[in-house]
């Protein structure tokens, strides 16, 4: 012997759509126009998502970027890709060996286009220190980069910011017409330092012992 | 186990045959696997969780690990050789890039060797700040290692606490040395500067905080199923092995085997500190988690000792040869100036001679080798890494587990690139 | 002495000195380098810490070198730990540039097999019953062995150019 189930709700009853609810259907005109080619920039700016490239000490601060008090999930960017199939930017994260360029260079050919690079930190920008046998001088003579970020390494504020400014070069269009893939030929954009600008200060609180803005 | 004879079974640390896959990278591509139904798959050196840039060719059987050889070298920064154009003063800023979870550690080391060549006795004060800022660099180095553990085995919430401790551990850092990471604090000499207004504040409120978030950290981690389940008998090595193939550090203590440098072959001030060494005894990857976390809490007690304990006085030595003048008479004198040019242009002299010391990093025993021809710059400086040797022990650990406990025993070695390849 | 080093070794005629931190430091001959440690090894010092090579050339003066042993360019450091004793030894040995080559301690010492090709990579010193005497660090294809005193740092000069502004 069974119970009858009680019959479902109507789904229109249950949810109803309206300008209360803050839907778009009911809105008079509920489509806008653009340019395709605004709306193709737009969304490429905000769906940048990076690959894990960290090498050396700069990708702990990539990672911290990652973390939740820089959170660099507020970008839409918390997605780190592992597969290079899968990711727009690749964050040069650190010192690249002999031995590592050709890798790295792998790496960038397998990444769709369009794709876009930050060189974080000098030693991936210039070579920083280790003007020695074994780094490479600069990872633009392996890919095209388009921001370097400075610092050794560049705090999350600096690659944020260096992020946010790739974000307004692909917005505008400055950076939509595709370079053909060489050494040499990205925008070659330089970014401040803005390390410490935000959080120098301890959050933590001596007398609760918890953390928070104290 | 004690200090005596261990006794666990030995391995053949064959040539042939053994876990380890002695093939070189170019033969891999091309090589025929040691028996017809293995493969040789490659790992890295791009991958999430090879924590940086390792690569693994690892020989399976079906989804089993037979043998295994970690390639190292993608992050050759040849800061050995850079080190030797750089005089006594500068190397710590190349040497502080090498571990960089853990920078301070290689700072000490060689700043240690240095000041043995040159027979400097030390100030009490700079003695303890260099040991406060060790423990708080292990606290950082071992919340990091709790975030990428985390990560690695899926724990994506472990990861973000760890981050979010780390940032405040960072932040303190910052306010003593300036920078959040690759300090270049600790000087041959003593350390850059004193500690700053409100230091001990922040401190105490730190230790306090960081100790509830442990206890939290157990709640979400220590006794979860399915944590234990991942990492209790997995990578099992014995204190044999260790001592055979050099490892040190929380791998060897995670055998039983009870050796820490801070309290066997004490350095700094560290035989008048109270703590404990934190041993396991299954030598897997769970006790590894688990002494770290537990070293978090040793390193806490530690600073509050320090804290009540810090004396007075200098934080450099007071000696016209190693010390550049204060800043403040540098104005007013010209001797001053000169000598300040002259410390930093041409560095001092150190007597010829060479000498290793080493210190307790958090990954183990980190030895610096110097070599010094009796000139302002090193003949010879070489870091004996511990992350470079204990990956010696990963075929050993990896032998006869899954793939998928590949990732969770790498995890556990916690292998910092940087120190591995320098 | 700060540890005192085991009855045997003195039979084996090896020269010793005391380093500045006042460590105990053999310097056996290329010869006499896998008896002595073996000796070690029997002593106590069980652990295999660290290989590492020096390149001596264009030092003019080996004040550290006691009497009875000849310099050569190369030498190979090797620092073995007694945890009994709470104690480190380190062996020299003089390594000739004209034929650079030592007997492995792999089979005394598994551990030294990384810092053993460590050494090969970068001073090529090769390492005889080596069970796998390949490069490490560097690629290869590379060419030389970079820590060798005349083996240049490589050095680029760097060419500033102006940046344009920062934004
Ligand atoms: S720029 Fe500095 S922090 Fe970044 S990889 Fe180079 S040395 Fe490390």
């Amino acid at each position: 012997m069974s119970a009858s189930p009680p019959p479902e709700p109507a789904l229109e009853e249950a949810a109803p759509l309206g300008p209360a609810y803050g839907g778009l259907t009911d809105l008079p005109h509920n489509f806008a126009t653009s340019r395709l080619e605004e709306a193709v920039k737009w969304s490429r700016a905000r769906s940048c998502w990076p690959a894990t490239f960290g090498l050396a000490c700069c990708a702990i601060e990539m990672m911290a970027t990652g973390g939740p008090h820089y959170d660099i999930a507020r970008y839409g960017m918390e997605v780190f890709r592992a597969s290079p199939r899968q990711a727009d930017l690749m964050i040069v994260a650190g010192r690249v060996s002999q031995k590592m360029a050709p890798v790295l260079r792998q790496i960038y050919d397998q990444m769709m286009a369009p794709k876009w690079v930050i060189s974080m930190g000098v030693c991936a920008s210039s070579g920083g220190m280790f003007n020695n046998y074994a780094i490479v001088q600069g990872v633009d003579q392996v890919v095209p980069v388009d921001v370097y970020a400075p610092g050794c390494p560049p705090g999350p504020e600096t690659l944020l910011h260096a992020i946010l400014s790739l974000h307004s070069l692909i917005r505008s269009g400055e950076l939509t017409r595709r370079r053909q893939g060489a050494a040499g030929a990205g925008a070659g954009v330089v970014v401040e330092q803005r390390d410490g600008q935000t959080a120098t200060r301890m959050v933590v609180s001596p007398k609760r012992g918890r953390f928070g803005r104290g | 186990m004690s200090l005596q004879a261990p006794s666990a079974p030995g391995r053949v640390y064959a040539r042939a045959g053994g876990p380890v896959l002695r093939l070189s990278e170019s033969e891999a591509a091309t090589a025929p696997p040691s028996a017809p139904e293995r493969m040789i798959i490659n790992m890295g050196p791009q991958h999430p969780s090879t924590h940086g840039v390792l690569r693994l060719l690892l020989e399976l059987d079906g989804e089993t690990v037979t043998r295994c050889k970690p390639i190292i070298g993608y992050l050759h920064t040849g800061m050995e050789k850079t080190g030797e154009t750089l005089t006594y003063l500068q190397g710590p800023t190349n040497v502080t890039r090498m571990d960089y979870a853990s920078p301070l550690f290689t700072e000490l080391a060689f700043s240690m060797a240095t000041e043995t060549l040159l027979g400097l006795e030390l100030p009490p004060r700079a003695v303890w700040i260099r040991m406060l800022m060790c423990e708080l660099n292990r606290i950082s180095s071992h919340l990091l290692f709790q975030a990428t553990n985390g990560m690695d085995l899926g724990a994506v919430s472990m990861m973000l606490y760890g981050w979010r401790e780390r940032e405040e551990v960072l932040r303190l850092l910052e306010q003593i040395t300036g920078l959040r990471m690759n300090h270049n604090y600790i000087r041959p000499g003593g350390v850059a500067a004193d500690l700053p207004d409100g230091w001990r504040d922040d401190t105490l409120g730190l230790l306090e905080a960081i100790g509830d978030r442990l206890d939290e950290y157990d709640a979400l981690l220590t006794g979860q199923p399915i944590w234990r389940e991942r990492l209790q008998g997995v990578g099992v090595i014995s204190a044999t092995e260790c001592l055979a193939l050099g490892v040190t550090g929380p791998i060897l203590r995670s055998t039983g085997y009870s050796w820490d440098l801070r309290r066997h072959m004490p350095y700094l001030d560290y035989d008048r500190l109270n703590f404990d060494v934190i041993c396991g005894s299954y030598g897997d990857s769970f006790d590894r988690y688990a002494i770290r976390l537990n070293e978090i809490r040793e390193s806490i007690r530690l600073v509050r000792q320090i804290l009540a304990g810090l004396p007075a006085g200098d934080y450099r030595v007071q000696d016209k040869k190693v010390t550049p003048p204060p800043r403040g008479r540098i104005d007013e004198s010209m001797e001053a100036l000169i000598h300040h040019f002259k410390i930093f242009t041409e560095g001092f002299k150190v007597p010829a001679g060479e000498v290793y010391a080493a210190v307790e990093s958090p990954r183990g025993e980190l030895g610096c080798y110097m070599v010094s021809d009796g000139g302002p710059k090193p003949l010879r400086m070489h870091i004996r890494a511990p992350s470079f040797v204990n990956l010696q022990a990963l075929p050993y650990m990896l032998e006869g587990r899954l793939v998928a406990d590949a990732v969770a025993i790498i995890s556990s070695v916690d292998p910092i690139m940087g120190e591995v390849d320098r | 002495m700060a540890s005192p080093l085991p009855g045997g070794l003195a039979e084996l005629g090896v020269a010793v000195s005391i380093d500045p931190g006042g460590g105990p430091v053999l310097h056996p001959d290329r010869a006499q380098l896998t008896e002595v440690a073996a000796a070690l090894r029997d002593a106590g010092y069980d652990q295999c810490l660290d290989v590492c090579g020096v390149d001596y050339l264009g030092a003019d003066s080996r004040p550290d070198l006691p009497d009875g042993v000849v310099p050569e360019r190369f030498e190979a450091v090797v620092t073995l730990i007694s945890h009994r004793q709470r104690g480190r030894v380190r062996l020299r040995v003089q390594v000739p540039a004209e034929d650079p080559r030592l007997p492995t301690l792999f089979d005394l010492f598994p551990g030294a097999e990384n810092p053993e090709r460590e050494v090969f990579d970068m001073f090529g010193i090769g390492f005889d019953g080596h069970p796998d005497m390949t490069r490490i660090l560097m690629p290869e294809d590379w060419e030389g062995h970079p820590l060798r005193k005349d083996y240049a740092v490589g050095i680029v000069p760097v060419r500033f150019k102006a940046a344009g502004d920062a934004r």
